[in-house]
């Protein structure tokens, strides 16, 4: 029972307890049998009161009441002062019982009921409200009841917004009272209520909430108020592109299947057995709308004068902040051995538009150069090595500088109050700087202003921001996984904030066209990130690292080998975002959890029957129904991929029958564990 | 940190003593406890039965007595109420399904019926009521469509609207209320990240925003509670930790320490969990109590699915045949 101090059994307790149950007991049982005779007398309706003023929970004698008070009011349509007093009397019986539970959901909602019904007073509810509200300031069936009234009168968002205040400037330890001010100003600003712009009104706000956390750093109320200030100053509403591949001013090498014919070239080429390659746009959030006719391709490459582009999502979101259509570049005519140039305009007619409902409303133009090789015959399926056969990336070859996709900062974003909000917030949380919120708030901060600055601001920010954490790491251990995953990221953003610092990381494999590989390696990564800087790596090797889940790869279109051993990867379904890879060949996921955990955390992130996403039963799945449902994470990734190797050794899942499993489900698997199949 | 190695000094579950306790429990009629809680026996038998399937005991009770018990329940509607006379109610509706699922008995029930009650209780807004009465509360949103899934028929609601009311509960802190505007409670997020979940719409969640706010609910002495500056209490190991495991970002609380607080909470002389250590004990909490040790992987716990509040292998047999 909740709060109810435990207590030593005694037989005498029990024999009080029954005593008292009589008297409900009865009265339940009356009350039964005059609910299913609908009667409807005063003596009926009199022993409901009782009822529910012992039980305010019994729903059924609510439910009743609703059917007495419509039967009566049957009866006196015509006599507006006996409306009135019948439901008066509703009201009081509401009353009554909600001071006995004040929460109650079936007296709340009966009291609604009656409201809904006109004809009483609505003028009383706001006073009530407040004497029940002061004595329970947080209880939130009074708030969702204020926000009812309020509506019902059509009293004004300021008034409520001065309410809210006054209960803050009371206790700011009301964090109903924070969130009831972040609708009520939310909705204020967006419509640019008077005296309700942006720049004036969010740096006044920050004063009200640096009072809470000031006072008592520990105290929850203001945290979360402060973040939602902090997303209103650095977010835009419009979307914007942040990269995209190729990148303006790329030059790009394709070839067909196999290998180049001029093996001198220490060029990195992209070869796409479909014949076609991915054109990447990444927006800043989710986006819908991206289609032929919002984005104009010019270009000599024949068959492209349809694109289909497709988000980079779940099947049934038609948004993303991915997309990605295919550009053929080569046809049944020999036309080897040319330069084509690739023309693209984003955002001239309207179309792309925000999850959010805001207008992409920032044409963009970038031009790229695909120069596309000739080939020789197919090369035999020789086993991907990540020991061997890597070359240091030459770090004054001007190819990278082309491959690093830039950021491009919103024009049209007004910096100005922006910036000096920040400044000041940093300046003010330097001094908190001890305590947890503090050194918290400070790492958001400087992100916030990281995002808005230029490459030199960026270096130095994400180096404070990487020290901030390991000190959180260590004065809140209990939510230490949470600061390991911002760690990561701010980690990851250091790795790229200049084409310097992210060339140390970078390598060429020969055997595969120079392939450009990214060794993220042993860099204790529990979560990966910047993506968007990454789009033109085809090799990535993650090894020895603490990830769990491969969330954000799904942008990395380019991507045809992956490794990802050593990690703490704990089910398939923690790399479902590596289904929308259409060029991954080989995954390394030996030596991690899977098949250790009874508790699948990606169950419900990816794609299966479990979310209700569409799925037709395949020959494997008719087959082999039993191992289908005990696989069946790893029957949902790996039935989308086109794996030619996989190692999944040293995993509790591992094993013959799984080993069996999977050679059925991947047909064109080449390689399982290291060793050769016999097919 | 796996519960199995901090275990030895931190007392242990004492499962026999809850399973007594739960049959005990329900013999329990003469009590004025029982009497208030008459409306909402379907709910109670939910918590018991499938406390007592986590702990591998739903032999111990006769099956056909609750089934036959469950089914009187049945309103012509196709509702179920609380208790036998009661009124149907959304809310009894998925116990009643929960526990015919539990006992492999869904197909005694005229599905067509009890679908068509859930899917009959939509808004226009894509809302749902409770029952006839009209009062609205994504907790409604959740029960309809696990319920519907169960049955694998989303397809009799629209679900696009259902979904579009959902998203507009959601609030500026990640978390989710009631009804547009309300604030964000723990026990209304997993409502709502669970709906979301089964539809495969987790898209819509700000995960880490929502997974900051969620494992905050952490306080010192290790236990969870359900909004910011209120006291930790049981029931929301599962509340939270259910929201949390469906974001995939349960790794950001001190698993260990919940496992202790839960446990702390038992009454080792005659079984069952209370919200808090000392308190009185009752059903619903030793419910999730248990519910919130098996998705902290405690050993001698069957794995409990996180979106259907049923056991895995219940879900996988209901979702994966056919």
């Amino acid at each position: 029972m909740h709060g109810r101090p435990r207590k030593a059994y005694k037989p005498e307790e029990e024999a009080a307890s029954a005593a008292k149950a009589v008297k409900p007991r009865s009265l339940q049982s009356q009350f039964m049998s005059n609910h299913h005779n609908k009667i409807y007398t005063k003596e009926a309706i009199e022993l409901s009161t009782k009822l529910l003023e012992i039980n305010p929970e019994a729903y059924t004698a609510w439910n009743y009441r609703k059917l007495a008070v419509e039967d009566r009011l049957s009866r006196i349509e015509s006599d507006p002062d006996l409306v009135k007093s019948i439901l008066d009397e509703e009201l009081v019986v509401v009353e009554s019982a909600l001071r006995q539970n004040f929460k109650s959901y079936g007296a709340w909602h009966h009291r609604k009921w009656v409201l809904s019904k006109g004809n009483s007073s609505i003028g009383n509810e706001l006073r009530l409200l407040d004497k029940f509200q002061r004595l329970d300031s947080r209880n939130f069936h009074a708030w969702n009841y204020r926000r009812f009234v309020v509506e019902l009168t059509n009293r004004s968002e300021q008034d409520e917004l001065q309410y809210t205040e006054n209960m803050i400037s009371t206790d700011f330890s009301n964090y109903s009272a924070w969130h009831n001010r972040s609708v009520l100003l939310s909705s204020l600003l967006a419509r640019r209520a008077d005296g309700f712009m942006p720049n004036e009104k969010i740096p006044e706000e920050y004063k009200l909430v640096h009072d809470a956390i000031f006072t008592d750093e520990d105290d929850q109320s203001g945290w979360f108020y402060h973040l939602w200030l902090l997303d209103q100053t650095v977010n835009v509403e419009t979307p914007l592109l942040i990269s995209s591949w190729p990148s303006h001013g790329s030059r790009i090498n394709l070839s067909g299947a196999g290998c180049l014919n001029d093996s001198s070239s220490k060029l990195p080429t992209f070869c796409f057995e479909s014949g076609s390659f991915p054109l990447i746009l990444y927006f800043d959030q989710d986006v819908g709308g991206v289609s032929s006719s919002t984005v104009k391709i010019d270009s000599e490459l024949k068959g492209n004068e349809d694109l289909v582009w497709e988000p980079v999502s779940k099947k049934n979101s038609q948004v993303s902040c991915v997309w990605v259509a295919r550009l053929k570049y080569m046809s049944s005519e020999p036309s080897f051995r040319k330069e084509y140039k690739v023309n693209v305009r984003i955002g001239n007619s309207p179309g792309i538009v925000s999850s959010r409902g805001f207008n992409f409303n920032a044409p963009y133009e970038f031009v790229f150069t695909a120069h596309v090789h000739d080939t020789v015959e197919e090369s035999q399926e020789s086993i991907v090595s990540w020991t061997d056969g890597f070359d240091i990336w030459d770090a004054q070859s001007k190819d990278l500088n082309s491959l690093v996709t830039l950021d491009q900062l919103n024009t049209q974003m007004d910096l100005k109050w922006r910036q000096e909000a920040l400044a000041e917030e940093i300046d003010l949380f330097h001094a908190l700087s001890d305590s947890k919120i503090g050194k918290l708030t400070l790492a958001r901060l400087l992100k916030a202003e990281a995002m808005i600055s230029g490459d030199a601001v960026k270096g130095v920010h994400y180096e404070k921001i990487v020290d901030l954490y390991n000190d959180l790491m260590a004065l809140d251990s209990p939510h230490y996984q949470y600061y390991k995953d911002e760690h990561s990221v701010a980690l990851l953003h250091k790795v790229t904030s200049s084409t310097e610092s992210l060339s140390r990381y970078l390598f060429q494999y020969k055997d595969m066209n120079n392939a450009v590989c990214l060794r993220l390696n042993n860099l204790s990564l529990s979560r990966i990130g910047s993506v968007e800087k990454l789009l033109f790596v085809q090799m990535l090797d993650l090894s020895h690292n603490e990830l769990h889940s491969t969330e954000g790869l799904e942008a990395m279109q380019l991507l045809s080998c992956i490794n990802l051993s050593h990690n703490r990867i704990r089910s398939f379904s923690a790399l479902d975002s590596l289904r929308h890879l259409k060029q991954l060949r080989v995954l390394d996921v030996s030596h991690n959890h899977i098949g250790k955990h009874s508790v699948d955390t990606t169950r419900y992130l990816c794609s299966s029957p479990l979310s209700n996403s569409e799925w037709t039963q395949d020959e494997v799945g008719r087959q082999m129904p039993t191992l289908v449902t005990k696989y069946w994470d790893a029957y949902f990734v790996f039935r989308d991929l086109n794996l030619k190797q996989l190692d999944i050794a040293g995993n509790v899942i591992a094993g013959d029958e799984f080993s069996s499993f999977v050679i059925q489900v991947v047909p064109k698997l080449v390689w399982l564990d290291g060793q050769k199949l016999r097919r | 940190m796996s519960s199995t190695s901090t275990s030895s000094q931190m007392g242990q579950l004492v499962a026999d003593k809850h399973v007594r306790y739960i049959l005990m429990a329900e013999k329990k009629k003469e009590s004025f406890e029982s009497v208030v809680m008459d409306h909402l026996r379907m709910n109670g038998a939910y918590w018991g039965l499938t406390t007592l399937d986590l702990l591998e005991k739903l032999g111990t009770v006769s099956e056909d007595e609750v089934v036959s018990w469950v089914m009187t329940c049945q309103h012509e509607s196709g509702g179920f109420a609380g208790n036998t006379g009661h009124d149907p109610h959304i809310l009894y509706t998925l116990s009643a399904v929960q526990i015919l699922a539990l006992f492999d008995k869904l197909n005694i029930l005229d599905v067509g019926k009890v679908s068509s009650y859930v899917a009959g209780l939509q808004n226009e807004d894509g809302s749902f009521s409770g029952d006839i009465w009209g009062e609205i509360d994504t907790r409604f949103s959740y029960i309809a469509i696990c319920c519907l899934s169960i049955f694998k028929c989303l397809d009799k609601i629209n679900v696009e609207k259902a979904v579009d009311y959902i998203v507009s509960c959601k609030n500026l802190d990640g978390g989710f209320g009631c009804t547009p505007g309300a604030e964000s409670h723990a026990g209304q997020i997993f409502c709502c990240v669970g709906a979301l979940a089964i539809t495969g719409n987790l898209h819509h969640v700000d995960k880490d925003l929502l997974g900051w706010w969620l494992c905050e609910r952490q306080v010192k002495s290790g236990g969870l509670n359900g909004r910011p500056e209120k006291l930790p209490d049981v029931c929301y190991s599962w509340w939270v930790l259910s929201s949390l495991i469906m974001i995939d970002r349960v790794h950001w609380i001190d698993k260990a320490k919940l496992v202790k607080f839960i446990l702390d909470c038992q009454d080792m002389d005659n079984g069952g969990i209370s919200d808090r250590p000392d308190d009185a004990v009752d059903i619903f909490h030793t419910y999730f109590g248990v519910a919130g040790l098996s998705l902290l992987e405690y050993p001698g716990i069957k794995a409990i699915d996180p979106a259907y509040a049923l056991p895995v292998d219940v879900i996988n047999r209901i979702i994966f045949t056919k």
